[in-house]
C-alpha cells in the first residue's frame, strides 16, 4: 500500500468519501466532484471493449472459464409470476446445477423479490450461507425495485423486510431521475440509508449492491459519475442492471465500471464488486466479461465476494456447453432444466 | 475497355442469413471441365452447431403454422424457382456439364417435386392419420406429428438442384426444420437455392444449407443432442455405420443412405420417416 492508501484505509466510509469530495456530501458539492472526473472516449472505450471480445478461451482454459462463470452466478428470477413454487426449483438449480454431473459447481447466489426471501431460505436448508458467504447467498432486490419510484420510508422497509427475512445480499436501484437531475446528494443520501438499514439484528450486515441502470443513465460518463456516487456512498458492489429496461449490461459499460473499481481501488486499496446483469445469454459472452474482467483489474476480481454474473439463462447455455466438454459431442435444451 | 467480371461469392444460408464461415474457410467449385467456377464457403462443425440453433429456435413457428399455409409457403419456393430457372439452368450446366437441356429438365423436376410435396402438406395427416376403435366411449386419435430439428446429408451424386430438393421438400411437409449440407462438389444451385428461400415465405431458420465437406460436419451432426433426426440419403460414401451408432446415443431417428438415380425419390414414405405418431384418447359424448 501506498502511504495516500493507508491513510484512507484508515478512515470509515463517511469519512473517506468527505476527504474525496472535500466536503460534505451536498449536490454542489458531489456535482463538482463527479464532473471534475476525466470523461471517456467512449470510441476508445468501445474498441478496448470489442477487443477483448476477441480472446480465444480454448480447451483447458475454457473449461475453467466454464466452472468459474457457474460460480459466479446469482442465479435469478424477477418475475410477476413467481411463486414458491418456483423459487423452491430455482434453489434446487442453484444447488445442482447439472443433476448428470455432480461435479458440477454451484452457484454464488439465489437473486429473488424480497417476499420470496423466507422461500429461498427454506429451500436453500443447511447449504444456505446465512451471512458467513460459505454457501448459497440469498440475494434480494429492495427500494422498489425495478423503477426505485417510491418514497425513502418505503423503500427502506422494503430492506428491512428482506434484511430480517434472512437475505444476504441487498440489490438495491438508484433513483435515476434524481441522478439524471443533478440531485447527487438526494442519490447518495439513499444509499447510505440503504446501507444503514442492512444491519442484521447481530449488528453484523447484509452485502449492498447498487444498481445503476445504465441503460436509463445514457451516456458513459454518466455511468462513470454513478458508480464513483454508488462507491462513494459504500456500495460493495455496484450492478449494471435491473434486466427489466431494453438495454441491459454491455461489455462497454461494464468495462467502464470495472476501470472505476480499478482507481478506486489505487486510490484507497478498497475492493468493490462488480455485477453486470441482463443480457449475458451465452457462455461465449460471459467468457467475454471473465477476459474484461481479469485484464482491467486482474483475476482476484474473479471470486463471487467480486464479481458476479445477474443471469437466468446463462446458466443453461453454460451448462450445454460443459457437457459438450466432458461428452465430446453438442447437447440440446433437451438435456438442462427448463425454468 | 474491356469490362472486369463479377464473381459471386456462395456464403453459407444460416438463420435467413448469408454469413461466411466461422472458420473464414473456403474451397474452390470447379465447373465440370476443371475450370474456376467460384470460391464458396467451408463450414465448420461450429456451422453446423449455430444451423441447429437456428433450426431450433425457427421449428415452434413452422410447426405452429396450419398445414395449408406450409403447403402455400412451399408452392411458393416453386413459384419463385420457376423466377429464376434461367440462373439454375446455367448453374447446373456450368458446373455438372450436362446439356441445356438437361439441365432445364432437372430444373423442371426440381419445380414439380416441390409442387408435389407442397400439395401434402394438408393431405398426409388425413392418409398417415387414424380414428382407432376402442373398446369404450372414447375417441381414439393417432395424429402424425412433426419429429423436429432435421440434419440432411443432401445427395453428392446425380442432379445437384433436385438431389438436394428431393431430401429437403419431404422433412419440411409436416413442420420439421432442416439443416443440410449441400453436395460438396457442386454447392451452387444450393446457396442459390438459398436465396430463393431467403426472399420466399419461408421463415428464417427453417433451412439451413451449409456447404462443405460431409464427412467433416456428419459427426457433428450425428451425435448432436439437439437434432431429432437424421436423413443420411447422400451419406453413402462415408463411415454411416457409425453415424447411426453415434445418432443413436441421443435417440435420433436414422434414414439410411440411397445410391442410384431414384435416390430420395418423392414418395409418402420420406414424409413420415419425419414424424411421430401422438395417439390421443377424448371421451365420447359426456356433455
Amino acid at each position: 500500500m501506498t502511504t495516500s492508501q493507508t491513510a484512507m484505509a484508515q478512515l470509515n466510509t463517511g469519512e473517506r468519501a468527505l476527504a474525496l469530495i472535500g466536503g460534505e456530501a451536498t449536490d454542489a458539492n458531489l456535482r463538482r466532484y463527479l464532473h471534475g472526473i476525466p470523461g471517456i472516449d467512449a470510441v476508445g472505450l468501445e474498441q478496448r471493449a470489442a477487443d477483448l471480445g476477441t480472446r480465444s478461451i480454448k480447451t483447458s482454459s475454457k473449461k475453467w472459464a466454464i466452472d468459474r462463470i457457474i460460480s459466479l452466478i446469482d442465479l435469478t428470477t424477477l418475475e410477476g409470476a413467481d411463486t414458491p413454487g418456483k423459487v423452491k426449483s430455482l434453489v434446487g438449480k442453484a444447488l445442482t446445477p447439472d443433476a448428470g454431473d455432480l461435479s458440477c459447481p454451484r452457484v454464488a447466489a439465489v437473486c429473488v423479490y424480497g417476499d420470496m426471501v423466507p422461500h429461498a431460505v427454506a429451500a436453500l436448508g443447511p447449504a444456505h450461507s446465512a451471512g458467513t458467504d460459505a454457501g448459497v447467498n440469498v440475494a434480494a432486490v429492495a427500494t422498489a425495485f425495478p423503477s426505485g419510484r417510491a418514497s425513502l420510508a418505503i423503500k427502506l422497509a422494503d430492506v428491512n423486510d428482506a434484511v430480517a427475512a434472512g437475505a444476504d445480499e441487498i440489490d438495491m436501484v438508484i433513483d435515476r431521475g434524481a441522478f439524471l437531475s443533478g440531485r447527487f446528494g438526494q442519490v447518495y443520501d439513499e444509499i447510505v440509508a440503504v446501507k444503514q438499514n442492512c444491519r442484521r439484528a447481530d449488528g453484523s450486515f447484509a452485502h449492498l449492491k447498487v444498481i445503476l441502470e445504465t441503460g436509463e443513465l445514457g451516456t458513459y460518463d454518466n455511468v462513470r459519475r454513478a458508480s464513483w456516487l454508488a462507491i462513494l456512498a459504500g456500495g460493495e458492489f455496484i450492478k449494471t442492471s435491473t434486466g427489466k429496461v431494453p438495454l441491459a449490461a454491455t461489455l462497454p459499460v461494464t468495462l467502464s465500471m470495472l476501470e472505476v473499481v480499478r482507481d478506486w481501488h489505487r486510490l484507497t486499496g478498497a475492493k468493490v464488486g462488480v455485477k453486470p446483469a441482463g443480457g449475458i445469454r451465452t457462455s461465449k459472452d460471459a467468457t467475454k466479461y471473465l477476459v474484461t474482467v481479469a485484464e482491467t483489474v486482474g483475476e482476484e476480481w474473479l471470486t463471487p465476494g467480486l464479481f458476479r454474473f445477474g443471469a437466468s439463462s446463462l446458466l443453461n447455455d453454460v451448462l450445454m456447453q460443459r457437457q459438450k466438454m466432458t461428452s465430446g459431442h453438442y447437447s440440446g435444451p433437451d438435456y438442462v432444466t427448463m425454468d | 475497355m474491356t469490362r472486369l467480371a463479377v464473381p459471386k461469392t456462395y456464403k453459407l444460408y444460416l438463420g435467413g442469413k448469408f454469413p461466411r464461415s466461422e472458420s473464414g474457410r473456403v474451397y474452390e467449385i470447379r465447373s465440370h471441365d476443371g475450370d474456376f467456377l467460384a470460391n464458396a464457403a467451408k463450414a465448420s462443425r461450429k456451422d453446423a452447431r449455430d444451423a441447429v440453433v437456428a433450426a431450433r429456435s425457427a421449428l415452434g413457428g413452422w410447426a405452429g403454422a396450419t398445414a395449408y399455409n406450409r403447403g402455400q409457403v412451399l408452392y411458393r419456393i416453386a413459384e419463385l424457382l420457376e423466377g429464376r430457372r434461367a440462373q439454375f439452368v446455367a448453374e447446373i450446366v456450368q458446373s455438372e456439364g450436362v446439356s441445356a437441356a438437361a439441365a432445364s429438365a432437372q430444373v423442371d423436376e426440381a419445380i414439380d417435386r416441390w409442387v408435389w410435396y407442397a400439395g401434402w402438406a394438408d393431405k398426409y395427416l388425413q392418409v398417415a392419420g387414424n380414428a382407432n376403435p376402442v373398446s369404450g366411449p372414447y375417441f381414439n386419435l393417432s395424429v402424425p406429428e412433426p419429429t423436429g430439428v432435421v440434419a440432411i446429408i443432401a445427395p453428392q451424386t446425380g442432379g445437384s438442384l433436385l438431389g438436394l430438393v428431393s431430401a429437403v421438400a419431404p422433412a419440411l411437409v409436416s413442420g420439421n426444420t432442416v439443416v443440410v449440407v449441400a453436395n460438396e462438389t457442386m454447392p451452387l444451385s444450393a446457396i442459390s437455392l438459398g436465396e430463393v428461400l431467403a426472399t420466399s415465405d419461408v421463415p428464417a431458420g427453417v433451412v439451413n444449407i451449409l456447404t462443405g465437406s460431409p464427412a467433416e460436419m456428419a459427426p457433428w451432426l450425428a451425435s448432436h443432442a439437439d437434432v431429432n433426426a437424421l436423413d443420411l440419403v447422400g451419406a453413402g460414401d462415408l463411415d454411416w455405420i457409425h453415424l447411426e451408432i453415434d445418432a443413436a446415443e441421443t435417440l435420433t431417428r436414422v434414414l439410411q443412405p440411397e445410391n442410384g438415380p431414384d435416390a430420395a425419390s418423392p414418395s409418402l414414405s420420406r414424409i413420415l420417416a419425419f414424424t411421430e405418431t401422438k395417439t390421443i384418447w377424448h371421451t365420447k359424448g359426456l356433455i
